[in-house]
């Protein structure tokens, strides 16, 4: 059997991904993240000196910490495995993907196993979002400059 | 109240179904799909467009990861128009550093107590 | 190139040893010892991964009635990087030892060395085998273990399982190993590492063919043709290619794949089972078994391994693939 013929086999008999039901249970669980996050946010602005504008930050850390403990005892993967990206986008997810890694290779040390690899997968998260901010920044700087637009 | 509840559920998952969409269909990994979103993002955040939807839907919002790219951008547009192109560098953590620093600090703690376990259901 | 052993080397006993999940695998009534720590009480992944090295041997010398003095070579090997598990392993038990890397074909692959060995007069006793521990696999090769990224259904379940043979001079009583062939590598351009059936099938097919080829035999002359870890996904590409090269389909039933089959139907596992440990496990104590009981005369066992790695695969490269095989009959 060529090459040509066999990715047609392949293709025929490979299942393509359940598009529909992945977005529905994405939608779902991403749902409930970040309505939990609403939640949170709530808690802080009632009991702590929080406004809607800055809500956002500490609601950010309490996620991540739930993300900790789910990730540490297993629980998130199976969240992964049935929400997708619905676990995946939220902040939740970049959480676990930093402590997975961390408890991962904890056992070549804290200095070469936990700090080398900690930003092992989220590296890339931080590196695109450092970069993006900082051109989208600068062409608004210079375009305010010019006068096109204002701040 | 309650429909702000109802916002951040829906555009929430409005955001992870465009995630789940470009992985499925787009065919990229998680690391490709987050990046692409934290783009997004920074660049929704240079138009002016993604105050009005944390205003319109809270952790709906705040909670997804564009948000980091929001708010790295957001930092960085505030020093800008406060010490001019310096303020590009300086502001950019500004705003982001909870993310981020939660994340570092809980990694650490978790690696502490933790361990890699493998089980599947 | 396909080896026909003049001395017919024979299968002296199995040892294979399983981990937590493995409980849940059809074949697990077959194995010698199911571990139920992951980690076998070390504080590793790859330390535990080194003793259930350590242990499927064990088993295999003490049911054996010998003593690690007595036996002439270990042979195998395992995927995590520069194989150091079956290395250390080596070490504690202190036999001539050479290291092999097929990925998941080193389980047959070794067993042709040992063959050969023995054929050659050079070696008495020799064990041979392979291994993969799950959470040292996937870490290598694909995320930590508590990273919450959602695996397509072409997706396999790496194996924890260690399993080794004794191989040694013909004896009557025990299956011997008739022929060999050495598998090429083949790459039909797959690359996608969650869907490794659809780049192995092909070196299966080829290594299959061949086989029967130049053993001038057809499919119907064996009682069972068993592939390594092809998964669902993987065995029905196999077939396909079959089917288009004359192969009936009633033939087909012939055909069975050890990966597709470990976890039986849970589709919590996707596509089946993989790793170096899956088609080890399953020759060396159900398929011996088998044949010791009589149920099987001559089948023909064909490992299948990806030859990648994390960097081949981020530098874009597609997923060349191996098979070997052993033809294995019983009086």
């Amino acid at each position: 059997m060529e090459k040509e013929q066999y990715q047609q086999l392949e293709q025929s008999v490979t299942p393509k991904p359940p598009y529909f039901k992945n977005a529905a249970k994405a939608f779902f669980v991403g749902g409930i993240i970040c309505t939990i996050g609403q939640a949170v946010s709530l808690f802080y602005i009632i009991f702590f000196d929080f406004t809607e504008a800055t809500a956002g930050n500490p609601t950010v850390s309490t996620m991540v910490f739930f993300a900790m403990i789910l990730t540490g005892f297993g629980l998130y993967k199976r969240i992964g495995q049935f929400g997708g990206a619905g676990s995946a986008v939220p902040v939740t997810g970049f959480g676990n993907a930093v402590i997975s890694a961390a408890i991962e290779h904890k056992s070549e040390g804290l200095v070469l196993g936990v700090g080398g690899n900690l930003f092992k997968l989220a590296g890339s998260v931080v590196l695109f979002g450092v970069v993006s901010a900082f051109f989208v920044a600068l062409i608004k700087y210079i375009l305010v400059t010019l006068g096109v637009v204002s701040w | 109240m309650v429909m702000t509840f109802v916002f951040a559920f829906i555009v929430g998952g409005i955001i992870c179904v465009i995630g789940q969409l470009l992985m499925d269909v787009g065919n990229l990994t998680p690391a490709h799909t987050l990046s692409t979103l934290v783009v997004v993002g920074a660049i929704l955040d240079g138009m002016g467009l993604y105050e009005p939807l944390i205003h319109f839907a809270g952790a709906g919002a705040t909670v997804p990861i564009t948000s980091f790219g929001n708010s790295l951008t957001h930092g960085a547009l505030a020093e800008a128009e406060k010490h001019g192109l310096v303020g590009v560098l300086t502001g950019m953590f500004e705003v982001t550093s909870s993310g981020i620093s939660a994340a570092i600090v809980f990694g650490f703690i978790g690696a502490l107590i933790f361990k890699p376990k493998g089980n599947v259901d | 190139m396909v080896i026909v052993f003049q001395s017919k080397p024979s299968f002296l006993a199995g040892g294979v040893v399983a981990g937590p999940l493995e409980k849940r695998s059809v074949f697990s009534q077959y194995f010698d010892t199911i571990y139920d720590d992951e980690r076998w009480k070390m504080e590793t992944n790859e330390q535990g991964h080194r003793k259930m090295i350590q242990e499927a041997c064990e088993i295999l010398m003490k049911k054996s009635g010998v003593n690690n003095l007595e036996i002439d070579f270990f042979l195998g090997g395992d995927l995590v990087n520069q194989m150091t598990p079956t290395n250390f392993a080596a070490r504690e038990l202190a036999i001539s030892f050479i290291g092999l890397f097929s990925a998941c074909a080193t389980s047959v692959s070794s067993v042709i060395v040992a063959s050969l060995l023995t054929e050659l007069g050079a070696s008495n006793l020799s064990i041979a085998g392979a291994s993969s521990q799950h959470n040292a696999i996937e870490r290598q090769f694909r995320y930590p273990v508590n990273y919450g990224a959602q695996k397509p259904q072409t997706a396999q379940w790496t194996v924890t399982a260690a399993g080794f043979a004794l191989i040694g001079k013909h004896r009557e009583e025990c299956p011997c190993i008739e022929a060999a062939t050495i598998g090429k590598v083949i790459d039909y351009g797959m690359d996608d590492p969650f869907h490794m059936g659809a780049a192995m099938a092909p070196a299966a097919f080829q290594t299959i063919q061949s086989h029967l080829e130049q053993r001038n035999q057809q499919f119907y002359n064996y009682d069972l043709i068993l592939t390594g870890d092809l998964g669902q996904l993987g065995l029905k590409l196999l077939k396909g290619m079959l089917v288009e090269n004359g192969v009936k389909k009633e033939e087909l039933t012939l055909l069975r794949d050890a990966g597709a089959e470990f976890y039986g139907q849970d589709e919590a596992f996707q596509s089946g089972a993989s790793g170096a440990g899956c088609s080890a496990a399953v020759f060396f104590s159900y398929i011996i078994q088998q044949l010791r009981a009589g149920s099987y005369k001559r089948v023909l066992l064909v490992a299948t391994g990806a030859l990648l790695s994390p960097l081949s695969y981020q530098q874009g490269e597609t997923i060349p693939c191996t098979a070997h095989a052993i033809e294995i009959t019983m009086k």
